[in-house]
Formats: C-alpha cells, structure tokens, sequence
C-alpha cells in the first residue's frame, strides 16, 4: 500500500478482470479484481466502476476498496465489496451477472479526505451501517498490515445476524488484532443471547461504545446517508468537533 | 455524497452572507436582508460528481449577478467558505450572468440542513460539490486557490459536460 497524497495526475479508466468472487452474506459478494497497473491507495479511498452496455450506454458508481493490494496469478488486485441494492442498475449486475475472466473499467484510487494513515497516533473510531464497514474494514486490515498499535474502536450497525459482512474475520481480528474492539447494532433482529432488543444506533450506544472526546479521537462513520446523518450528529451532541469527525454518505443526496 | 462531516446547524438569527472583494471590503448580508432581495426560481438540473443527475429541479434564491451589482472588484476568482468550514472554488465568471444563486428553498420547502441550508450556493452548470452547502461567503481572488474539495482530490473547474470530476481530468 503506497503512502502519501492522492496524485494529481489524471486517473485514468483502466480495464480490470475479476479473478474471485466470495459470498459475504446472502445479498454481498467480495470482488477481487486484477489491475495490471495500480499505483496503491489509502484506507478509506474508493474506486469509480463503469459498465458500458452493447449499445453503449454507460453507468458508473463508486465503491470503496476492502483493503490492502493482494497478489494475484497475473499481478496486483484490489477487493470491493458489493451489497445488491433492490433495484439497483449497477450492483445487482456486479453480483449476479458479471463473470469470472470478464474486464470492467474502473479509476482509482479516488477520495482524498475519508482516509486514514497509519501514521496517524490518535485513537480510532469507526462507525458503520450495512455495507458502510467496507472502508472501515480497510482501515482494520491496514492497521494490522503496518503493525500500527493505534486503539481501535468498531461499532458497527446491522439489520440481522446474516448480514454481518466479513463476520468471521471480525471475529477473528477481535481476538487477535491487540487494541481492536467490535461492537454491534441490531436493527431488526439480534442474535441469540444479546442483550437487549434490536434497535436503531441511538446515543447511548455510540456513548457506551466510543471514545470520549477528551481523548481527541478520529471518527470515521460510512453508511447510508441517514444513518450517517443521525451518528455525525449524536458525535456532535457528545461534544466531538466536527473537524475530528469524517463521514462517507453512500446513499444519493447532494 | 458530498458531505464530508456532520451537518452544521446554523441559526436564521446569526446567519450572514458576506462578499470579500480582493482589496479587503466587505458586504454583508442579514438573512432578512437577503430575502428582501429580489428573488428567483431556477428550474435547473443538477449533476452529482457521484455519477447521478436530478433533472427539473426547482429552486429559489437570490442571483449572484444581484449581489455582486454594487461590488467593485477586478477579481478573476472566487473562494465560497461554508458554515463548518468547507470551501470550494471557482472562476467568478461563472458566478455571473444568470447562472448562479445563493439558494434557500428547494422544491417549494425551505431547504433541509443536510442539503445545504439554511442556503447554499447554486452553480447547476457545474458538479454538485461547487454549490456550496451551507454557503457563508465569497473571497473574490486576484489567484486561483483551489478549496477543501480540490485539495481532496476533486477538479478544480468541474465541467460535468466534460466529465471534470476528478484532478487531471
Ligand atoms: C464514495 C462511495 C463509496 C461507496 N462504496 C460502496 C461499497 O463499498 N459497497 C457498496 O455496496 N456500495 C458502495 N457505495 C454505493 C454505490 O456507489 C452505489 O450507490 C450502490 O451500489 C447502488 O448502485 P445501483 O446502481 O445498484 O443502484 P441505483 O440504480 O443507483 O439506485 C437504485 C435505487 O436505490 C437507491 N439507492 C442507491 N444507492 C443506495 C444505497 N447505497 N442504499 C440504499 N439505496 C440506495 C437509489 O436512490 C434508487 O432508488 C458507495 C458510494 C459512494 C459515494
């Protein structure tokens, strides 16, 4: 993973190839792409990918990259992950037809203020709800990756037990990962033996789960814009300064 | 998208709107004293640098050509600021001649905070991210001085026609 600041140089299209795809949960999939030519990225930055249909009508979204660059049979890939949207023109294509060997055009990597270095001392705060954990995810998997003893803290809001993206490895990194905590939200429906009944984030979890602000945390919160309309703003009831708090809307407002 | 932070919340009764010519003088506006301004409804479309458009959006807000009319200024270039510290830039040209608003009312409602009220600017010929929410002011610029949004990495003229979305493009 290269470090510094996003370039300034064009960012070109460039065609990609899926080389796997994981299941995540029954409607999110993991794609691993190969980019022959990636010049490396931060936690937290996204790539645009376009589709160009037969007649060439072209859509394009933008979707965050998983983690670190990992080796693959022909060069460098980069994973998404991609929950299905009801309706959606571009994600329930990447889920259900897009196929093994088959090129897609992305651009990359993108975004110069949803980011976190590794560089960086101060505790970590993540907030996500649904597919909001993927670049919260990649800030996990870059901590472990550059050895990083930043504290870290994951509070992440889910509908049902099944819909945990990458549960296992979230398991697995609380155990392992020293100084990494993760907290759920139910919305709909909580495992057996949680306490408490299922319910949308409200304050008290974000106060039970987070750091308080004298200890100058940086906030991270990523999700549909609603949700991260409602945390961003209990953070700021809890006295973060809006400064320490950054968000990523995934859902379609200006 | 295009929100990097909580929403500010900013009262109608400390609310201002102040124009910084390059020579230091400032005009300055009361929320009272902007809606006593004359006012326009742009129906206009919009562009996100997030790959959607909203087509026929209605608007109503004060034009940039009414409040620059009485601002002596020889600048080339304009720094809106926000309410929570954003800013994002833009030749003042494209602030003129009719294509540009300080806008408070979107769809016939008063516009939501987390759409950039109590107003925001309106460029709709250029991508989302010029129209700044929560919109507190312009520095006119004699130079060019890319904003928050240019310095994360976006364009710094954003031509959605020329797909001008990104450093380079
Ligand atoms: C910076 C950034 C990073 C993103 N990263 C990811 C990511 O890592 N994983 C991921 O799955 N998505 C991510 N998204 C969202 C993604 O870009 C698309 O918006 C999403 O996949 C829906 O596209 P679509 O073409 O399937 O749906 P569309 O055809 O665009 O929309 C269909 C309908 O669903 C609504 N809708 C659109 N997006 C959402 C949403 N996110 N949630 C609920 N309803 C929606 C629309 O308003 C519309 O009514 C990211 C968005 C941004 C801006």
């Amino acid at each position: 993973m290269a470090t510094g600041t996003p370039a300034r140089a064009p960012i070109r299209w460039q065609v990609a190839r899926l080389v796997e795809r994981r299941v995540e949960t029954p409607s999110a999939q993991t794609l691993v792409l190969e980019v022959p030519d990636w010049p490396g990225h931060l936690p937290g930055q996204h790539v645009d990918v376009r589709l160009t249909a037969p007649d060439g009508y072209q859509a394009a979204r933008s979707y965050s990259i998983a983690g670190p660059v990992v080796d693959g049979p022909g060069g460098p890939c980069i994973e998404v992950t991609v929950q299905r949207v009801h309706d959606g023109e571009v994600s329930p294509y990447l889920i259900d037809v897009y196929g093994a060997g088959e090129p897609v055009e992305i651009r990359g990597p993108l975004g110069g203020w949803f980011i976190w270095r590794p560089e960086e001392t101060a505790p970590v705060q993540l907030v996500g709800g649904g597919s909001g954990i993927v670049p919260l995810m990649a800030m996990i998997r870059a901590r472990r990756a550059t050895g990083s003893k930043v504290p870290f803290r994951l509070l992440y809001s889910v509908r049902t037990p099944d819909d945990v993206i990458y549960g296992d490895e979230l398991r697995r990194r609380a155990r392992d990962d020293f100084g990494l905590d993760v907290a759920y939200v139910y919305t709909r429906e909580a495992p057996e033996g949680w306490r408490g009944e299922p319910h949308r984030i409200g304050l008290a979890d974000v106060n039970t789960h987070g750091w308080p602000p004298d200890l100058e945390p940086l906030t991270y919160v990523c999700g549909p814009t609603g949700f991260v309309e409602t945390v961003a703003d209990l953070l700021v009831g809890l006295g973060h300064p809006s400064r320490r708090v950054k968000t990523e809307r995934f859902g379609p407002t200006g | 998208m295009l929100s990097a932070g909580p929403t500010p919340r900013v009262s109608l009764d400390t609310w201002e709107f102040v124009i910084a010519a390059e020579n230091g003088t400032e005009h300055r506006w009361s929320w009272q004293e902007l809606m006593a301004l004359p006012q326009e409804t742009p129906m206009v479309d919009i562009h996100c640098v997030t790959h959607w458009s909203k087509l026929g959006t209605t608007w109503q807000g004060v034009s940039l050509d009414t409040l620059l009319d009485g601002v002596d200024t020889g600048a080339h270039f304009a720094l809106a600021h926000s309410y929570g510290g954003y800013t994002t830039n833009l030749p003042l040209d494209d602030l003129r001649g009719g294509r540009a608003w300080v806008a408070h009312t979107f769809d016939g409602a008063p516009l939501a905070p987390e759409h950039g009220g109590p107003a925001r600017l309106l460029v709709p010929h250029l991508y989302f991210w010029k129209s700044a929410k929560w919109v507190r002011g312009i520095r006119l610029k004699t130079m060019d001085e890319p904003g928050f949004w240019e310095t994360a990495g976006y364009h710094d003229y954003g031509d959605p026609w020329r797909e001008q979305r990104y450093q380079g493009d």
